[in-house]
């Protein structure tokens, strides 16, 4: 009968062992796995470990690094049970498996960068349970909701489900500009208000009910116009922004101040019967202007003031806007960049039309000629005749 | 060769409010020739006063954006379907 010595003597034949400062000096390049309890994990661990158990590795792993030649690098608490774990991944058919030697202990006593992870309460748990239950969201899924920070420009159409849907998801920090009051003609399809709220601020009607729904959520008012001033310094306090502006100037601007501040932003737009939405990832995804690379004139860009719009549209198009934010903070599935989804509500189809980046883009392209916010309300004046000279159409 | 052309809800008062249309044409430039010709109005909505497509204006053939492929001599073929999508900016 070999002895837990022979054990570990024979793991460590088979595996490579490497100090925290290596493990600290190849972060980006392997997957790092915390085989520790999850009550060890949660009282701290290295930022950006996954967490899988000694315990249930075996039966986990699959699913979590399905690519059997990942580098992978485990560690424990002194740097045994991340040895044994190691050989029975590769036993599994891992072919790059290392284990971290002195593990956690070893890497705060060199002095190295780590996190203690937020800790669901029990009231949490019982509330975010649903999401708890799915396997890609679960406990650091909700964790990171409750991390993020997302700001919705305008309390509208779009801002109003989008705001509840992220606010009862447990989304952490929920910011709001929008400069108007609620007026009764927004009741029917802004969700968020309601008729006793009407005359107040929007930012503070949406801030009541989203208080009603989850205390977890803090909501920040930001009671003015987007402009060109304040949009850069909004933009920076946020993970992400959501689009939910009515005007193409405010589209724009966000677009490219987006793009300045490196934030993803998930577009949406509607008139009347149909919806478009998308995603952008800053120079990763095509923007606003490889798709459009110039505004209608305002003539013929009629507002839901002036138009209408179907009341339950922007619900849809607000809620797949929100699904997309709750997919980008937690990091999964795909986006829905380089893709515009078009909603016809009269023939209830969607459609989804591939767009490439533009290299002539003129903000993300490979020369680009706007390098900081322009005078948009100057730019959505022009004459699209005009407007159409900066980038050529066709090959 | 007959060409299905998906019309957004701002320009389906002309067509009489049909979402959908069949037209002739082999390339998107005839194909939106003759939809001007069987529904007039489609080509000052389209086109500039340089006779370019405006730029808020978006042409697919199925899935693809025709400014990334041959623009308005991007071939069509029957069982292509085009959408005309225009920007909007609702919210």
């Amino acid at each position: 009968m070999p002895s837990s010595r022979d054990l570990l003597d024979d793991a460590r034949r088979v595996i490579s062992e490497v100090t925290p400062q290596q493990v600290a000096g190849d972060r980006s390049t392997r997957t790092l796995i915390d085989v520790r309890e999850r009550n060890e994990f949660e009282e701290g661990h290295i930022r950006g470990a996954a967490h899988l158990s000694k315990g249930f590795i075996e039966v986990q792993v699959e699913d979590r690094v399905p690519d059997k030649s990942t580098p992978i690098t485990l560690y424990c608490a002194g740097g045994t049970r991340s040895l044994l774990a190691a050989r029975a991944l590769r036993e599994l058919g891992y072919t790059d498996v290392r284990s971290m030697s002195g593990g956690f202990s070893g890497w705060k006593q060199a002095g190295l960068d780590f996190e203690i992870p937020r800790v669901l309460s029990v009231e949490q748990k019982r509330r975010y349970s649903r999401h708890l239950l799915i396997p890609e969201v679960g406990e650091e899924g909700q964790r990171r909701l409750l991390d993020a920070k997302v700001l919705l420009i305008g309390a509208g159409g779009l801002g109003s489900p989008a705001a509840l849907y992220l606010a009862a998801a447990g989304v952490g920090t929920i910011g709001l500009v929008d400069f108007d009051t609620v007026d009764d003609s927004n009741l029917q399809r802004q969700i968020i208000h309601t008729r006793e709220r009407i005359g107040m601020k929007k930012t503070e009607s949406a801030r009541i009910a989203i208080e009603a729904l989850n205390a977890d959520v803090t909501v920040v008012q930001h009671n003015e116009m987007l402009n060109v001033s304040n949009a850069q310094q909004l933009f920076e306090q946020y993970d992400i922004i959501v689009n939910g502006c009515d005007n193409f100037p405010t589209r724009y601007l966000a677009n490219d101040v987006a793009l300045f501040a490196r934030k993803p932003l998930v577009d949406g737009g509607i008139f009347r019967f149909e919806g478009q939405v998308t995603t952008v990832i800053p120079f990763a995804s095509p923007c606003y202007r490889c798709r459009y690379p110039s505004p209608p004139p305002p003539d013929e860009a009629p507002s839901c003031a002036e138009a209408g719009v179907l009341g339950v549209l922007p619900g849809i198009v607000g809620i797949l806007q929100a699904t997309e934010v709750v997919k980008l903070i937690i990091g999964i599935g795909e986006p829905l960049t380089g893709r515009l989804l078009h909603i016809d509500a009269l023939d209830m189809r969607f459609r989804e039309f591939r767009v490439p980046r533009d290299p002539n883009c003129p903000v993300c392209g490979e020369n680009p000629t706007i390098t900081e916010p322009i005078d948009y309300e100057g730019f959505c004046m022009m004459p699209a005749g005009i407007a159409t000279e900066a980038v050529p159409v066709g090959a | 060769m007959a060409i299905r052309i998906r019309v957004p809800g701002p320009l389906r008062r002309l067509t009489g409010g049909d979402a959908e249309v069949t037209v002739d044409g082999e390339t998107v430039s005839a194909a939106l020739g003759d939809l001007e010709q069987r529904y007039p109005g489609f080509h000052d909505r389209l086109y500039d006063t340089d006779g370019k497509l405006r730029q808020f204006i978006n042409i697919y053939v199925n899935d693809a954006d025709i400014r990334f492929s041959q623009g308005l001599e991007t071939p069509v073929g029957e069982r292509d379907e085009m959408s005309i999508v225009p920007a909007v900016a609702g919210g």
